[in-house]
């Protein structure tokens, strides 16, 4: 290009407004007497307008809840518990399951991931969930012996969180094989039929966090803890507030 | 559910020392300010809204994933975009496979989503996008719609300046292109 005429980077840089005034002058006066020019940039610019009225409309469309939601909202619902644990939503380990599918049984140990424990206790949630005749060995009608037996198999003293309080009531328990032993799955619902899932193994690592992690399969999602030797995984197809306002209460059940 | 009272609780989940609750509570409203903004880019980008919202969707876990790497007082909008470009070069390449997307501008002649070519009349301009590479697409549409300086541009793709203005240059040439022979004059009238 000779110097008397607008070179492409001239053009956009006009365009976008990226020139100095007198770079400005400058294309303004070559393109005034070189219509080829002034045709492309007056295209160039509708083309920026076409742009525009395309797709500003997005703006002002509603967001839709799905979106909102992943962060999680400073006014929506706001406890002081859910804004401090986002902060350790925000260390977890999303995506770690979807791997266990692909990899089965050899699943990688990542310190990243969530650990093949909390995989066990989605996996075990997925199975035991939608059952609808036999979901739990045994019934809430025989809490007292469930406790007992559960305790007695997994060698720890166990609790079960009372969570009617906040709407969701006890169905039963199980037991199942964990890892390394056996391990013991508490199922709760709503009044909507929402089942939810707690999980329940023996610690044997000398894990000295205790903060909650989340991880989530599909759309099981998971909150999964250490407290006192054992291991505990809270899983649901609800969304990650409404998991984590259970999992603190089961948490607070347990340590009152 | 009573949230408070419970101290015990909240020492052993706040060991997060550098997000205490209140810019955590101020950095999500900015965050949700700017998904508006994501949605448009992510409708563009991709074209269809559902993929754009996904796009969006994951492009926000990704942020609460790696808010420890976030730096108070840096460009937020800049750093969600780059978020943005990320996850979209990821989604584009593990497409790959199927040979009918891509991130090249040179590849960006032939059509690069030949699925939507039926909407040819009804989506003018989203079909014209489509035949843009990736990375002329993004470019202009983060200087076109985000109003996105040739600097800003560059800081969020993670590329020179230079390249940023030579596939603005090409991408918007192809567009021109594209749109004088498929659209019809009416929505192409000069802006004077």
């Amino acid at each position: 290009m000779s110097r008397s005429r607008v070179t492409e980077a001239e053009l956009h840089g006009y365009l976008d407004g990226e020139l100095t005034p007198p770079e400005r002058a400058r294309v303004e006066a070559l393109v005034a007497e070189d219509a080829e020019t002034a045709q492309r940039l007056g295209e160039y610019r509708n083309l920026v307008e076409v742009l525009r009225e395309r797709y500003d409309g997005v703006l002002d469309e509603p967001v839709p809840q799905r979106l909102m939601s992943v962060a999680p909202a400073a006014t929506r619902r706001a406890s002081r518990v859910l804004l401090r644990c986002a902060a350790v939503v925000a260390w977890l380990a999303l995506g770690g399951l979807a791997g266990w599918h692909l990899h089965g049984m050899q699943a990688r140990e990542d310190r990243a991931a969530a650990p093949s424990w909390a995989h066990r206790a989605a996996v075990a949630h997925i199975v035991y969930s939608p059952e609808v005749r036999h979901p739990v060995e045994v019934g809430a009608d025989q809490e007292a012996h469930l406790v007992a037996w559960l305790s007695k198999r997994l060698g720890a003293p166990l609790r079960i969180p009372k969570l009617g309080g906040i709407g969701y009531s006890l169905v039963g328990g199980r037991l199942l094989p964990g890892d390394r032993g056996p391990a013991a799955q508490f199922m709760y619902q709503d009044a909507q039929g929402q089942r939810l899932t707690l999980y329940v193994r023996t610690n044997q690592e000398q894990s000295k966090e205790t903060a909650f992690r989340f991880a989530q399969d599909g759309n099981v999602r998971i909150f999964y803890w250490i407290d006192r030797g054992l291991g505990l995984a809270l899983s649901g197809e609800i969304d990650k507030e409404e998991l984590l306002r259970v999992a603190t209460a089961a948490y607070q059940q347990l340590n009152p | 559910m009573g949230v408070h009272g419970n101290k015990h609780f909240l020492m052993r989940v706040g060991s997060r020392k550098n997000l205490q609750e209140a810019p955590l509570n101020e950095f999500s409203a900015r965050v949700q300010e700017l998904i508006p903004r994501l949605r448009r880019y992510a409708r563009a980008l991709t074209g269809e809204r559902s993929a754009a919202d996904d796009l969006v969707q994951d492009t926000l876990e990704r942020a609460w994933n790696k808010l420890h790497l976030w730096r108070d007082g840096s460009d937020l909008r800049a750093w969600l975009f780059t978020i943005m470009h990320n996850v979209h070069v990821n989604q584009v390449r593990s497409r790959a496979a199927s040979a009918t997307v891509s991130l090249d501008d040179e590849a960006a002649d032939a059509p690069v989503r030949p699925t939507q070519s039926d909407m040819l009349e009804v989506r003018d301009i989203d079909t014209a996008l489509a035949r843009l590479s990736v990375h002329q697409r993004e470019v202009l549409l983060l200087v076109a719609l985000e109003r996105m300086s040739y600097d800003e541009t560059a800081r969020t793709l993670g590329i020179p300046i230079g390249t940023v203005m030579s596939r603005l240059a090409r991408g918007r040439e192809r567009l021109r292109f594209v749109l004088a022979g498929e659209t019809s004059p009416a929505t192409l009238k000069v802006v004077k």
